[in-house]
């Protein structure tokens, strides 16, 4: 397949693995922030193929797993109202909150939806005016213009019966939030390349100037993922900290200015939570004052601002990079991706569901 | 880290959807509530169909319901599903398939023209694959109660070698066979039922595998088992004969088909090949020396130019599955868990 196959070159990949070992002088720890990618490094095996010391951290990216257990309870609480369709991306539906899923809520009789596209969710609504149709807009900067510009159109079109559970989260002040914590051990960074290819990557150049850390805009294949190390390995050798783009066939450095446009109208940039990490300022969109009509919390009377409950699930000291899957002693056993106790056991992005699902009878290298 | 851990139901105990997937959850239908209260013998309810002896004929025995939405695909339709599934199921078995029975159950406000293209297309079927439907049933539900139209098949057959192919027949040093390519059917079906855009771009390999098992037996192919990987697609039947058998299978992702479209839309919508459904292919068991003279019957059939031995059985008890990748790491494969859901982005 072009565009995929020449990106998953054996021969290529072995070349990178061995020209990051020759270059490697010292042990490095490097986070990939993208669900996608930790998928991608844990499927293709491409931890295995670098030298002893560099170590892999996966980051907040899945946005499944960072999506608050309280925004999930709105929303089973909404999908329960029998006048509603509830809208889902699919990986959403078997995220837990704490009175359980999506999908543990239609089997009770809610009608609960999965779609591909909030636009799918819009056009439900207005083939259904009798009812009110719910999205649950979910995601990073990547899926964010396409709940804008559903917002948009249901303004225009004057759609009443429709309206969101917003709960979208930003890159870079979880990178902020997470180079500015005591215990961080992350010295450089591989940038989510499909984040990059709508908001750019200038972003990130302030970031990589105060804390010092190398920033690599980095794709999902394995050649993306090993150019991606090599080049954030080689400036840590070389004692620099750059924001670097090798991701270049896709990401340019002021992004998509058009989805930018679209995301300034629609949303406020505001404090935001993240599951098993907590508040994060300035990390989150809501709908802008113009919209505010379409929040489906405020349209149902759910605020989504409880305080966290405790749990088992160490997901937060997962996401950020402070345990490996491996090492919550729930792994596997009590936390399974049928009956998971937190979101990275969910979602195929999520760390937890790449380790059990890749290398759970395997012994994990040490 | 114990594998073996009894995972505790947490709440909530009703059916859902995964339970259908034919993954994890729906093996644990069968061996809590299904085994415990039918089973007689330990090899009941572990494989495809059944095998007994009947006034000195050795007979297999199978039955399949069917619930596919759209009721037509490309490819294929929900009555030649019916028809092609338990043929399949029972050439599994080592059988000839000989007799099917058909149970309707229609929804109140079918269009009975719909119903005829559905017969028509199960007699298709049937004649295509030399079996007869000789008794059947209808129900009709409430308007709202049924999907239009459910089907289920049974269907007998007479065994063909003297030991029906079967997971404990399998052995350290077999070879492992594919009949073709993998993920048709399920995303025929999943583009038919959501309008992607693509759909008409890939037909289900929906079809009959009798007349190939057949050809394998006439060859003189020792088979120790074969399976078609439907729900939960190739990865969950390996795993599954893993476990039945005790035994580790190490396979080659570069040596397992995947037609251009299929990969696009599995790219495309997050989803991973190995787990989606197949209606027309199966993996073969044989001893390594009889693996080149079934590699050609396979790649003679139809559909079969694809086929290819996509890996061994190694002597490790690991009862596992070990896929090594296409840059060079291995992992290992689970079953499907709950339903395979698209990736957001």
């Amino acid at each position: 397949m072009k565009y995929v196959d020449e990106f998953r070159d054996a021969a290529l990949a072995r070349r990178y693995a061995e020209a990051i070992a020759r270059m490697t002088t010292r042990p490095w720890t490097l986070m990939e922030i993208c669900g996608g990618q930790t998928h991608s490094i844990v499927r293709h095996g491409i931890d295995q193929l670098l030298p002893e010391g560099v170590t892999l951290l996966h980051g907040p990216g899945c946005p499944v797993c960072v999506t608050p257990a309280e925004s999930i309870d709105a929303a089973v609480a909404i999908a329960g109202d029998p006048g509603v369709i509830f809208c889902s991306f699919g990986d959403m539906l078997r995220v837990p909150g704490h009175d359980g899923s999506l999908l543990a809520a239609r089997a009770r009789g809610a009608d609960v939806r999965m779609v591909y596209s909030p636009l799918d969710a819009l056009e439900i609504a207005r083939e259904t005016p009798d009812r009110q149709v719910v999205f649950f807009a979910i995601g990073f900067e990547t899926t964010a213009p396409a709940t804008a510009m559903t917002v948009v159109q249901a303004a225009r079109d004057g759609v009443a019966n429709f309206s969101l559970l917003v709960s979208h989260v930003l890159v870079p002040p979880a990178i902020e939030a997470l180079l500015s914590a005591p215990d961080n051990r992350v010295q450089g960074f591989l940038a989510a390349g499909h984040v990059c290819t709508i908001m750019g990557y200038w972003q990130y150049e302030p970031i990589a100037d105060r804390f010092g850390v190398p920033i690599v805009v980095t794709g999902f294949e394995p050649i993306d993922l090993l150019q991606g190390l090599y080049q954030c390995i080689r400036q840590l050798e070389d004692g620099r900290a750059e924001v670097e783009n090798p991701y270049s066939r896709l990401v340019r450095r002021e992004g998509n200015r058009t989805a930018q446009d679209l995301l300034r109208r629609v949303f406020v940039v505001q404090t935001q939570r993240w599951r098993g990490i907590g508040d994060i300022a300035e990390s989150g969109f809501g709908l802008a004052p113009e919209f505010a009509h379409f929040d489906a919390g405020r349209r149902f009377g759910y605020a989504t601002v409880a305080p966290e409950r405790p749990s088992e699930c160490l997901s937060g000291e997962v996401l950020r990079g402070l345990r490996k899957p491996v090492e919550c002693p729930a792994f596997g056993t009590r936390c399974t991706p049928e009956r998971p106790l937190g979101a990275t056991m969910v979602s195929s992005e999520g760390a937890c569901a790449a380790y059990y699902r890749y290398r759970r009878p395997v012994a994990v290298p040490a | 880290m114990s594998l073996s851990c009894p995972i505790p139901d947490a709440g909530n105990d009703i059916i859902e959807l995964a339970h259908g997937g034919g993954g994890l959850l729906m093996h644990r239908l069968i061996d809590r509530i299904i085994r415990p209260a039918f089973a007689t013998s330990n090899d009941d309810f572990t494989h495809d169909g059944a095998v007994f002896d009947v006034g000195g004929a050795r007979l297999a025995f199978t039955t399949d319901s069917y619930v596919v939405r759209p009721l037509f695909f490309p490819g294929g339709d929900i009555g030649s599903l019916a028809v092609n599934g338990t043929v399949n199921d029972l050439a599994m078995c080592g059988a000839r398939p000989l007799y099917l029975s058909v149970g309707f159950i229609l929804e109140e406000g079918l269009p009975i023209t719909l119903l005829h293209r559905v017969a028509a297309s199960m007699r298709a079927a049937a004649d295509a694959a030399g079996v007869r439907l000789v008794t059947g049933d209808t129900k009709v539900v409430e308007r709202g109660k049924g999907d239009g139209l459910y089907i289920n098949t049974a269907g007998v057959g007479a065994l063909r070698s003297a030991v029906a192919p079967a997971p404990r027949l399998v052995r350290p040093g077999d070879a492992v066979l594919l009949s073709g390519d993998i993920g048709r059917h399920g995303i025929a079906v999943m583009a038919a039922r959501e309008g992607f855009g693509f759909e008409g771009a890939i037909e289900s390999d929906c079809a009959p595998l009798a007349a190939t098992v057949m050809r394998l037996i006439d060859a003189g192919v020792e088979l120790h088992c074969m399976r078609d990987p439907t729900r939960g697609g190739l990865a969950t039947t390996l795993v599954e004969i893993a476990r039945t058998a005790g035994v580790e299978i190490r396979i080659a992702e570069a040596s397992i088909a995947v037609s251009e479209p299929v990969r696009g839309a599995c790219e495309l919508l997050g989803l991973d090949p190995l787990y989606v459904a197949n209606e027309g292919r199966f993996v073969a068991f044989v001893p390594v020396d009889a693996a080149g003279q079934a590699l050609a019957v396979l790649r003679d059939a139809p559909g079969g130019s694809e086929a290819a031995i996509i890996g061994r059985v190694t002597a490790n008890n690991s009862r596992s599955v070990l896929l090594d990748g296409l840059i060079g790491g291995t992992r290992a494969l689970d079953m499907l868990s709950g339903e395979q859901l698209p990736r957001i982005c």
